[in-house]
């Protein structure tokens, strides 16, 4: 099978970049997407041109690496699959497909495909964890956890970052990513403790990263590959604004 | 060279505290002053990097994908072992230890894995606390499944996302010390050799993967929690970025690499479906509790898997293995489908493939049940396969999943090279010949969280630091010395890409070095693998530039090294003339075509000292002594 | 984290309202009041359906307290400019974090009305401004009468321009209030997997009611059922 590919070409961070047409023949529809642009690539590579960077890594679905907006949907047409795994089955013989990077100011575009998500790490470095030093820890039976709880926290807990979320959403917002987090560590006793802290730094360092604001419009969770829903936006507004009360008199949001 | 190993005296139950207690400490307002490089963020790097950090250690952590929690340990899926005995079936630390020297086929030191089953129990304890989301029971307590070869319920999960969500607790207390500003952060970073000053390892030298500027970095010791090396096969679960360049580094500058050859198949991966295929997917061993796994009881059987009765399928391992059955250890499972396929009864297109059917548990539990087990991996099987694996059999076949050989340490975790630490897959330490299932978890944060940070402790307590300088010649040399590999691969400007050498010494490399291995085949290896790593370094086209990002340029580097260790690889197989564990060497085998160990000549580590390029390594052997697990022929009948 | 506030505030840490989180609380306390207005005079207007007497007695009831009447007011004004203000800052922060757009960009769930929004919004302003100048202060165009709500309003609505501009205006503010109505409690924080599909229900309901009891009014004039 033979596939029309559209792929933006930028040769760094500085650099102007703009889209590129390319033929990729010689494909089978079992191949995944990124097996697609491997068959490219090589070609390119014998041609003696740069081979389209792309950032991937497990190609099973759950490191985050990979992710490419396909015709204008995040990670492509099929619903909870990641591009590594999107299969050519989901497209036509000879058709046309549109490959662009994640766009947003918080994820600048490094070369090609490849964008810098760093902005996700400094969010979680803002409060997504419990502060539990090594060797702390009582008995892992200590303290029962409803097993509904622990299966709603798992559902949150899904999120692989790999920021389909931010490159769907109309205003490129962190909502989703941030909310998971905060949502699963907020359902589980051990998260108690820091949850107001939590969801105050963490709101605050997503603003503070320039990706924009939440408008409950849900394109997120129609591309999340884990499926995660909206409700993990309004449990973190919860949150932030339940802490927003509480530590009114003593701090600034992410202070 | 004499091996330290380093394994205290006196009864197994207290050889680690009583070494924890005789190790030096470091004066806590020292430890800041103390700089220690940790390369790789997986679940060992990364629990080593956070627990450095919070004891009060300047921690540097390298990570060559884009964020610590991209690291694969994030794709295991199946569980983590602790000896807990939550589940009152009569498991202890004892046990745990038992079954895995026994598993490991007698190859693994016994003071090593008693730690670790040891340590197993608080490892729980802490996941715990950081919120993993252990599956847990009605009444709230943590549940338990039983795995891989193991007859107790011993593991614990987290949907089948267990590796994932142990990952990110370790990346989240990460983040937590680099918010702290104890551990610096460096992504998209590549270690490309390592510095050794007067004996000691004293830093790396690394390639900002998105500018190209090597750079030297200073520290008093060096962690490398870089995985393992299954890639060299070209084909195999792990990630497509996963190598073995910083351990081959290392040991070109003289760490020992110990049993290479070990390497671990496992049985059930999704099936090859083309030559374009860049990667194996792995279903999580767990499958095989409630699947049956079959073939056609006569070869070239082409009929759909529901049009075969019942007596004319072939239920192979439960025929031949009455008491474990379908839960055999991966390397009998695996030995058996390749057996079957060879005698022509695989299915599926090309043959290689055997079916496991879980209509059987559908009819016992409900589909209900089964979706809730395994709901996510009948997705992900169905999604890459276009089959409903609830309505037809999967199919599966054995892949190269994990090594258990890796660098040689010491009960300290400490390499040949002084201050040079090796946790989790990247050392040789725990599995012997091979591993338990779901039990590279527990060993990857068993170092990381509550071996390393101690045992590094008592290094820096007992050593003099000098500064050293970044200026420093040994600094300067090994910077020139990657900068000019860098060169030379861009200017030579051949012909075939980096990915068609991969995948030719991938399958030379499966093909004489895979599941099963005969001299005879090692030998011609040795000498293709040769040619091709000759091939390599005057025919490869590698593009772009070194000033930039440049995939293609990444891999040619951890090919090059691929080349090597593929050699070695194949040297260690070749020497060790016994069949155990994952190294099944055709000449020997019982009348029932089981593994056949030799004890008296082989009950050692076998130890590889680099000699040069084009020089086979030097042999050094640390011998095995079973006073606890005595050995005997491994039975699964 | 549990390091003193004092020490990371430096950091950049937000006030309330600097975080996007709560400027959206803002939004959505701001609309529950204008809607809660909406449906009230809405109710009230209804009552031109019983005849000018009625409707003026109605208009100089609500005038009778001037205390209680300039209160409204200007809790409307305060809302309208808050709601209108953080909706300005949020489509600043739209442009400003995704400054490079797609060439090919889809929509897959994302409502009509979630997708109007931004300028439903202002079209029901520049209405709710003339729709002040046309009947409260006499000054839009039609004829005008002070004190007399009800030939007010039907006169005005004779002119089919009028009509017209009012009845796609309510039409915009149905499809705003759809998607406000529902997402407001989103943004409180409220979600839950059986109630939040009925409250989107509700909204739609609610929306559909405002539209519909409405512009029944200027078709009823122009059919000449009011008059």
């Amino acid at each position: 099978m033979k596939l029309i590919l559209h792929i933006w070409r930028q040769a760094n961070a500085a650099a102007p970049g703009k889209m590129m047409r390319y033929e990729a023949a010689g494909l089978s529809e079992d191949m995944s997407m990124l097996e697609a642009l491997d068959v490219l690539n090589e070609e390119l590579i014998a041609r003696g041109e740069e081979p389209v960077a792309f950032e991937h890594d497990c190609r099973e679905g759950i490191c985050g690496s990979c992710g490419m907006m396909i015709n204008g949907v995040a990670h492509g047409p099929s619903r909870a699959t990641t591009t590594c795994q999107l299969t050519l089955r989901h497209f036509r013989d000879g058709q046309e497909l549109y490959l662009e990077p994640w766009r947003a100011r918080a994820f600048p575009v490094l070369k090609d495909l490849v964008v810098d998500r760093a902005a996700f790490d400094r969010i979680v470095a803002a409060g997504g964890y419990v502060s539990v030093p090594t060797g702390s820890a009582p008995d892992g039976n200590a303290i029962p956890v409803p097993k509904d709880d622990a299966e709603r926290a798992m559902d949150a807990a899904a999120c692989i970052g790999c920021g389909a979320c931010v490159a769907a959403c109309p205003n490129a917002s962190a909502a989703l990513f941030t909310g998971a987090k905060i949502t699963h560590l907020a359902l589980l006793p051990q998260g108690q403790p820091e949850r107001h802290e939590r969801a105050l730094r963490m709101v605050a360092q997503w603003n503070l990263e320039g990706f924009g604001s939440c408008t409950n419009i849900g394109e997120c969770e129609a591309v999340c590959p884990k499926g995660i829903g909206v409700e993990v936006i309004a449990a973190m507004n919860r949150d932030f604004l339940a802490a927003s009360w509480a530590e009114r008199d003593r701090v600034h949001a992410g202070a | 060279m004499a091996l330290e190993s380093r394994i205290p005296s006196g009864s197994i139950e207290s050889r680690w505290d009583r070494t924890k207690f005789e190790m030096k400490l470091v004066n806590p307002a020292n430890k800041r002053r103390h700089t220690v490089i940790v390369v790789g963020t997986g679940l060992a790097g990364g629990s080593a990097a956070a627990s450095l950090g919070e004891l009060g250690y300047n921690v540097k952590a390298f990570c060559f994908q884009d964020s610590p929690r991209r690291a694969h340990s994030i794709a295991a899926q199946g569980g983590i072992n602790a000896a807990k005995n939550y589940h009152n079936d009569g498991d202890s630390v004892f046990r745990l230890f038992y079954d895995t020297v026994k598993g490991g086929d007698f190859r693994s030191r016994e003071s090593n894995v008693y730690r670790l089953a040891q340590l197993s129990v608080n490892i729980i304890d802490q996941c715990v606390a950081q919120g993993v989301p252990f599956a847990r029971e009605y009444g709230g307590t943590l549940a338990n499944r039983s795995f891989g070869g193991a007859q107790v319920s011993r593991t614990f999960y987290a949907r089948g996302q267990t590796g994932q969500q142990l990952l990110l607790g370790a990346y989240q207390a990460l983040e937590r010390q680099v918010d702290a500003g104890q551990v610096t952060m460096y992504p998209r970073t590549e270690m490309l050799d390592l510095i050794v000053v007067d004996g000691r390892a004293r830093g790396i030298v690394t390639r900002d993967l998105i500018t190209g500027k090597i750079e030297c970095h200073v520290a008093d010791a060096v962690v490398l929690g870089t995985g393992g090396y299954g890639n060299v096969y070209y084909l195999s679960t792990n990630a497509k970025g996963s190598n073995c360049t910083a351990i081959w580094r290392a040991h070109r500058r003289g760490a020992l690499f110990a049993n290479p050859c070990f390497t671990q198949i496992h049985p059930t991966c999704i099936p090859v479906s083309g030559d374009y295929q860049s990667k194996l997917t792995l279903m999580s061993e767990s499958l095989r509790n409630d699947g049956r796994i079959w073939v056609p009881r006569t070869g070239g059987d082409k009929r759909q898997p529901s049009q075969i009765p019942e007596d004319e399928r072939d239920y192979y391992l439960e025929r031949k293995y009455p008491s474990f059955g379908n839960l055999v250890p991966r390397d009998v499972a695996s030995r058996n489908a390749k057996q079957v396929c060879d005698e022509g009864r695989g299915v599926g297109p090309g043959g290689l493939g055997v079916y496991l059917d879980f209509a059987d548990a559908i009819r016992r539990l409900g589909e209900d049940k089964i979706r809730e087990r395994y709901g996510n991996l009948f997705e992900m099987y169905e999604r890459i396969t276009d089959e409903n694996p609830y309505k037809v059999p999967m199919r599966i076949y054995p892949a190269i999943h994990y090594t258990m050989g890796g660098l040689w340490v010491d009960y300290y975790l400490m390499s040949t090279i002084p201050g040079l630490f090796v946790i989790g897959e990247a050392n040789f330490s725990d599995h012997g010949a091979n591993r338990l299932g779901a039990s590279a978890l527990m060993q990857g944060l068993c170092d990381g969280y509550f071996v390393l940070p101690y045992t590094i402790g008592d290094y820096l307590a007992k050593n003099r630091f000098d500064r050293i300088d970044p200026s420093h010649p040994e600094f300067r040399a090994a910077e020139d010395n990657v900068d000019s590999m860098t060169r030379r691969l861009l200017s030579i400007n051949g012909t075939r890409t980096v990915d068609s050498f991969h995948r030719e010494l991938g399958k030379l490399l499966w093909d004489h070095c895979g599941m099963s291995r005969n001299a005879q085949g090692l030998e011609l290896a040795i000498g293709k693998i040769q040619e091709l790593r000759e091939q390599y370094w005057c025919d490869v086209k590698v593009p772009g530039s070194a000033a930039d990002l440049n995939q293609s340029l990444e891999k040619a580097g951890r090919v090059a090294d691929f080349f090597e260790l593929a050699e070695l690889m194949c040297r260690d197989a070749l020497h060790r003339d016994e069949s155990c564990g994952g190294h099944f060497r055709e000449e020997y085998q019982t009348p029932e075509g089981e593994a056949r160990r030799n004890d008296d000549a082989f009950s050692y580590v076998a130890a590889w000292e680099y000699q040069g390029v084009n020089h086979p390594q030097a042999l050094h052997k640390e011998d095995l002594a079973f006073e606890y697990v005595h050995p005997s022929q491994r039975s699964y009948k | 984290m549990s390091t003193s506030a004092v020490a990371v505030a430096g950091r950049g840490g937000l006030r309330f309202y600097q975080t996007t989180v709560g400027k959206k609380a803002v939004m959505a306390v701001s609309g529950v009041l204008l809607f809660g207005f909406v449906l009230v005079h809405m109710a009230g207007n209804l009552q031109i359906y019983e005849g000018p007497e009625k409707l003026n007695n109605y208009a100089k009831l609500l005038r009778s307290v001037p205390a209680l009447l300039w209160g409204a007011r200007i809790t409307l004004l305060v809302m309208v400019i808050l709601h209108i203000w953080s909706s300005v800052q949020l489509a600043l922060l739209k442009q400003s974090a995704r400054p490079v757009g797609y060439v090919k960009k889809e929509t897959l769930q994302a409502s009509y009305a979630t997708r109007t929004m931004y300028w439903s919004g202002p079209i029901v302003l520049c209405f709710i401004i003339y729709h002040l100048l046309q009947l409260t202060f006499g000054a839009g165009g039609t004829p005008f009468q002070e004190g007399d709500v009800y030939s007010n309003v039907v006169q005005g609505f004779q002119v089919i321009p009028v009509s017209a501009f009012y009845i796609l205006s309510m039409i915009l503010l149905g499809l705003h209030l759809n998607h406000g109505l529902w997402s407001l409690f989103q943004s409180l924080g409220f979600y839950h997997p059986r109630y939040t599909k009925r409250i989107k229900g509700l909204a739609a309901a609610l929306s559909a009611l405002i539209v519909a009891g409405n512009i029944s009014i200027p078709i009823s004039v122009l059919a000449g059922w009011v008059r």
